[in-house]
């Protein structure tokens, strides 16, 4: 009596695309935006704080920010980096499966030939356990991540160091 | 028995009754988790809250974990056959221990089959609160699959003589900052939606907040509106410790798990959901979850005998019409209702969001307005700064007009986490849990 399955990775059925439900909060000042940045869950996560957090944050350092919210299947968070052309991509879970899927998401950004080379960065609650393993820590940048922050105090304020650096240089690049 | 008449039955002998979150991949974990749920010293009910693979439909992924041998965060009870599901739960209802599916999935049809496929019959969640909060599935593809997902379980029911129970998750909208009325209304909006859909046998949540004593008044508001709106069903309340950002001590985290068990009793309500001491890092062990179920009971049984005795506080007013959660909550409720027309109840929830007379702070959803905004008032109640489309020009308060920073949001998200916490270290003997043990110990950063 099982009911329809709905099929492949991240929910089959109609995918809504990104809404644009917390504007672009980018202040008016003088600071010219230091490129796109795109935040986004992957296919099984449904937690949005984070990503709302991870989107004021950004924004606060000067970046524009596309925010795909919830439960983005690899399809969809494939197209719209390519779409988008974004200077980084912020990924974040924290429903106990960042582990599994980032290393699922990341092979697949890493064997795209227009997404090989774009930044990537993962961090919350990786795994169910509290706290991410050393191994699969390491697993996780041997497979491309270019940085990955477990769910510890001083991973904001190495993330937001990191951010700061970025856009540094490219503002070097601009001039 | 039927899940709710268990409920009842515990409730008439003035006990609560007490459920943890649980849900383990594994068939004999899962087996001798609710086993030891059953054997705690409380009157528990239990509980399989399945993966997230599952309640996106991902099915493919479910299997690559377990070959793999990689966590999943709950039981797959659809990747698995009937049967070894049935050996999961064999002899528990019959020996007085029922048990209820949670899942969190706006495509629930899947699951409602493998379920009832497996002799279970009690469930929850609901077209909103397992869509909004769950991903991106639209709102109206949510509300038809509820609607098939209900039939089924009706037809099962009509077919084996068994009554499904259904509880709606609606209480909970993102686990936090979502003003209590809308809370309210939408549990409310579920049980009619669930009702009309043939399930006679409801629940409805309410998730503790932030403020104990507007939360008090949010379930009288409940209950009131329940009675007008399903006078012929047979209906309880159920409470969930906070859904939000938790305690990182395991004091902080017993203070407020003790204070919800508080405010179930004080609001005479039937049933308890708990949270563990770990809440804020991982997914719990057994005994997380048993010493959970084990204090909370303890709490209730001590308020149960504190309020019969001489030291009572003043009793509530029976009637929970005279707040303004119920205030405003009404006027939420009737406004959603005013569109019902061909479509339903259904029908008429997904137009409430189309015009955003519902519309929850911070939702990412596509289907969510996004115009509305809450806050936590100077007395830390959890009201509206900005209304968007939301009907209560004129019945709630509003503050709008402000920008808000990270720093802004990490404070109201961290607000009931820092109180009980600041409360757990002035008693200075506890212990944090988890990675975040320095950052208690060195002051929270701002
Ligand atoms: C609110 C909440 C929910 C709400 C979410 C609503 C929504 N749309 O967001 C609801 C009720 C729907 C929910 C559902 C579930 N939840 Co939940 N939830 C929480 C809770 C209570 C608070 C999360 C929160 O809002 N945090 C606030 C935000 C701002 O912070 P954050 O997410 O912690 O992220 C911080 C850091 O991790 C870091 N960070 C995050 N990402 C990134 C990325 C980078 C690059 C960097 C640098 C940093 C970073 O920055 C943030 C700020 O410090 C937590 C427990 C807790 N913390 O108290 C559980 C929790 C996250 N949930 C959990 C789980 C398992 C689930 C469920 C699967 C149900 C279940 N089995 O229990 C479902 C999810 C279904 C799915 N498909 O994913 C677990 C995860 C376990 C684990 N990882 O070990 C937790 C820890 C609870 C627990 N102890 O079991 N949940």
């Amino acid at each position: 009596m099982s009911g329809p399955t709905n099929g492949t990775a991240g929910g089959a059925g109609t995918v809504a695309r990104p809404a644009a439900p917390l504007p672009a909060q980018r202040s008016a000042g003088p600071v010219p935006p230091r490129g796109t940045v795109v935040v986004s869950s992957m296919a099984s996560d449904a937690h949005t704080w984070n990503l709302v957090f991870l989107q004021l944050l950004i924004e606060e350092l000067g970046f524009e920010v596309v925010n795909l919210g919830a439960t983005v299947p690899d399809e969809m968070l494939l197209a719209e980096c390519r779409e988008r052309g974004p200077a980084l991509l912020v990924l974040s879970s924290v429903n106990g499966h960042g582990y599994h899927e980032g290393l699922r998401v990341i092979r697949r950004l890493r064997a795209d030939a227009d997404l090989a080379g774009l930044p990537v960065l993962i961090g919350g609650k990786l795994g169910i356990t509290g706290g991410e393993s050393a191994e699969h820590i390491e697993e996780l940048l041997g497979a491309g991540f270019d940085a990955v922050f477990d769910d510890r105090p001083e991973g904001i304020a190495a993330f937001t160091g990191l951010l700061g650096r970025l856009s540094e240089r490219q503002a070097h690049e601009l001039r | 028995m039927n899940f709710g008449d268990h409920v009842r039955e515990v409730h008439a002998r003035g006990a609560l009754v007490v459920q943890p979150r649980m849900g383990m991949a594994d068939p004999a974990l899962m087996r001798a988790g609710l086993e030891a749920v059953e054997r705690a010293d409380a009157d528990t009910v239990g509980t399989i809250t399945l993966d997230s693979y599952t309640r996106t439909g991902d099915l493919e992924s479910v299997r690559a974990a377990l070959r793999d041998g990689v966590g999943l965060n709950g039981y797959p009870i659809v990747t698995y056959p009937a049967a070894v599901t049935r050996g999961v739960v064999a002899g528990l209802a019959e020996r007085g221990f029922p048990v209820q599916v949670r899942h969190g999935s706006a495509r629930p049809l899947h699951i409602f089959g493998a379920l009832l496929d497996a002799g279970l019959h009690a469930t929850e969640g609901g077209p909103v609160s397992y869509c909004l909060p769950y991903g991106r599935t639209p709102l109206d593809e949510s509300v038809r699959n509820w609607e098939a997902s209900c039939e089924l379980a009706a037809e099962y029911a009509a077919e084996r003589g068994v009554r499904p129970h259904l509880e709606t998750f609606g209480g909970c909208m993102l686990g936090q900052l979502c003003p209590p009325s809308q809370l309210v209304a939408i549990s409310v909006l579920e049980a009619v939606f669930f009702h009309g859909l043939g399930i006679r046998s409801l629940s409805l949540s309410y998730a503790q907040q932030t403020d104990a004593e507007q939360d008090a008044e949010a379930i009288r508001a409940l209950r009131a509106l329940a009675g007008q709106l399903l006078p012929d069903a047979d209906w309880h309340v159920v409470v969930y410790a906070y859904m939000g950002v938790y305690p990182r001590t395991v004091a902080g985290a017993n203070a407020l798990l003790a204070a919800a068990a508080r405010l179930a009793v004080d609001t005479g309500s039937e049933r308890l959901i708990v949270k563990t001491s770990v809440e804020s890092s991982r997914i719990p062990t057994v005994q997380h979850n048993v010493d959970a179920l084990e204090y909370a009971a303890a709490v209730a049984r001590d308020r149960r005998r504190q309020l019969a005795g001489p030291d009572a506080p003043p009793a509530a007013p029976a009637d929970g019409t005279d707040s303004q959660v119920y205030r405003e909550a009404a006027a939420l409720v009737a406004a959603v209702l005013d569109g019902v027309g061909s479509g339903g109840v259904g029908g008429a929830l997904v137009g409430a969001f189309k015009r955003g007379l519902l519309d929850v702070p911070y939702c990412l959803h596509p289907d969510n307005a996004g115009r509305s905004r809450s806050y936590l008032d100077e007395a830390g109640r959890l009201c509206w700064a900005e209304l968007g489309g939301v009907p209560l020009q004129g019945i709630a308060p509003v503050r709008p007009g402000r920008r808000i920073t990270s720093g802004d949001l990490t404070k109201a998200l961290c607000h009931v986490q820092d109180r009980f916490d600041a409360v757990a270290l002035d008693r200075g003997a506890d212990r944090p849990v988890g990675a975040a043990e320095h950052e208690i110990l060195e002051g929270k950063p701002a």
